[in-house]
């Protein structure tokens, strides 16, 4: 009966403790290894020592001094005194039980702006952050994106070593930097999301938990941080996420926003973005990601296709391609253009995006012209645009989408 | 998920009397203590010199024995732990913490998952 029980809480706080235990380790101990070695040790402590002396009150601290008192009796007993001796010493200095759950969330965000630092590279970022915030394996982060284990492994071995060489310090980020690290911060949140929600192969399951994590995340990090723009990639992640059941059929084929199922669409996440979005704007703390939220709001919120505000949808953009200017945002607007005033002026749109260059390899440009030229009754030049699109595309669900729509033109 | 960490050095260096060497051997005695304690061990032996041992094939049913391999190479596969680990950095990191990881070289190799499907050529 009490072991059951010890069990049960045991793997309870394996589920919900870890990942925090693990981030005020790193923060108590100094380093990534170090407080891994603890945590599994605090672990293991919990599993011999719950079912004889009953489960603690308070999970979180008893791991947390758990793992910390293992770690000074072996560092005691590894005979290298003089080589610890900093540690040790400031190991020595009680542990503050953090009363307040805000201090243990404050360790969580310590370690996402460590694991986010700028002087990582990218796809080290994501690897570490995925693996040291998010609780992910590292085979789990290799099938999610394709890559082998070791690589993966790698690239957190080689990100730990350099936060320890470069001593990157443990702590989120003052006023003067915050802006920009954020920034970091977010772009690794979002690269995780749409990783997750864009790509169509893979283990399917897998894909959900890695938006699911993003969303976690960003969570975390809008409420803690309070800046705008983490809650506006919160809002612009839920919108998303709030579609996701209707982007693809039974047959995992792509269903264009047109022709969606909107009563499939989580309204409850739609609801909870749209306040986020409606309280930037009247605090004016507007920035590229709730731009794209409130673009995304716009689609989400319209009756219907055919109800769509593409007035109000250019205009989100003129003021996104001011803040954040990028060829893939000038194409968007350019194909709103063409849903307000027709597919004449939306391929104008598209040929003077297009001229600006920097669109030659991407695979949605080319679809874009081809949609215009092909309502436009102009099926040569479609079927032209139809091709380029397909030489480019990666995705399986797309390309099985630009094949239907070419063949529909073939057989005219 | 269980991992083999197989070890390989060369025993010239491993026993040649350096005082670095002469460390490690002598901390390699408790490991096995070590990785009980922190609940990763499974199993592990050390091996004895490649001129101890046999390589032997059976082909069209007939078996032939040689002795050997002999070392080409500096470096021989001198023992094998198989650990349990959450995942492959926590293999690695495990793995790192053994003493002959300083003198040799230490290849983590995840044991097969007979549930999965074999890989294919």
């Amino acid at each position: 009966m009490a072991v059951t029980e010890a069990e049960r809480a045991l793997e309870a706080a394996y589920r919900t403790e870890k990942r925090r235990v693990l981030a005020t380790l790193i923060r108590l101990l100094g380093g990534f290894d170090a407080a891994e070695e603890a945590l599994h040790e605090a672990f293991a402590a919990a599993a011999q020592r719950w079912p004889r002396e009953g489960v603690p009150q308070n999970p979180y601290a008893w791991l947390v001094s758990a793992g910390r008192f293992r770690t000074i009796d072996r560092w005691r007993r590894e005979t290298r005194h003089a080589a610890a001796l900093p540690d040790l010493l400031a190991l020595a200095e009680p542990f503050d039980e953090p009363a307040m759950p805000e201090a243990i969330a404050d360790d969580e965000l310590r370690l996402i702006f460590t694991c986010c630092h700028p002087a990582l590279p990218p796809d080290q970022r994501i690897a570490l952050t995925l693996r040291e915030v998010g609780g992910l394996t590292t085979e789990e982060i290799a099938r999610a994106y394709f890559a082998t284990p070791p690589t993966i492994a790698q690239r957190i071995v080689r990100a730990k070593a350099r936060i320890r060489d470069e001593a990157i310090p443990y702590e989120v980020p003052g006023r003067a930097d915050l802006v920009e690290r954020l920034e970091s911060v977010l772009r690794v949140i979002y690269l995780v999301f749409s990783e997750g929600y864009a790509a169509t192969g893979g283990p399917a399951l897998t894909r959900a938990d890695l938006c699911a994590e993003a969303i976690r995340l960003a969570r975390l990090v809008a409420e803690l941080t309070g800046e705008a723009e983490a809650r506006g990639l919160l809002a612009l992640m839920l919108i998303n996420e709030a579609r996701r059941p209707s982007r693809t059929d039974a047959a995992g084929d792509l269903v264009l926003l047109e022709a969606q199922d909107r009563t499939l669409w989580n309204r409850a996440m739609i609801a909870e973005a749209g306040e986020m979005i409606g309280s930037a704007f009247a605090r004016r703390g507007v920035g590229p990601y709730t731009l794209q939220a409130a673009i995304a709001a716009m689609h989400a919120e319209a009756p219907d296709f055919a109800g769509t505000d593409w007035q109000a949808i250019v205009s989100l953009y003129d003021v996104l391609l001011r803040v954040d200017p990028s060829p893939v945002a000038a194409l968007n607007r350019a194909a709103a253009i063409g849903m307000r005033d027709g597919p004449q002026a939306g391929l104008a749109a598209v040929d003077a995006v297009a001229a600006g260059g920097g669109l030659e390899a991407y695979h949605l440009s080319h679809a874009a012209r081809a949609d215009f030229l092909r309502r436009l009754g102009r099926t040569v030049e479609a079927r032209t645009a139809y091709r380029k699109a397909l030489a480019l595309v990666r995705q399986d669900a797309e390309r099985r989408f630009l094949e239907r729509r070419l063949s529909a033109l073939e057989d005219q | 998920m269980r991992y083999a960490c197989l070890i390989y050095y060369d025993p010239r260096k491993l026993f040649g009397g350096s005082p670095e060497a002469q460390a490690a051997l002598e901390q390699c005695e408790g490991y096995d203590e070590t990785l009980k304690e922190s609940g990763h061990f499974v199993a592990a032996e050390a091996l004895e010199l490649p001129e101890g041992s046999m390589t032997l094939t059976v082909r069209d049913g007939k078996m032939s024995a040689v002795d050997g391999p002999f070392m080409e190479t500096r470096d021989m596969l001198g023992g094998i732990i198989v650990i349990e680990a959450a995942d492959l950095n926590e293999a690695v990191r495990v793995a790192g913490g053994h003493p002959l990881a300083k003198i040799g070289a230490i290849e983590v190799r995840p044991v097969v998952d007979f549930s999965t499907p074999p890989p294919q050529f």
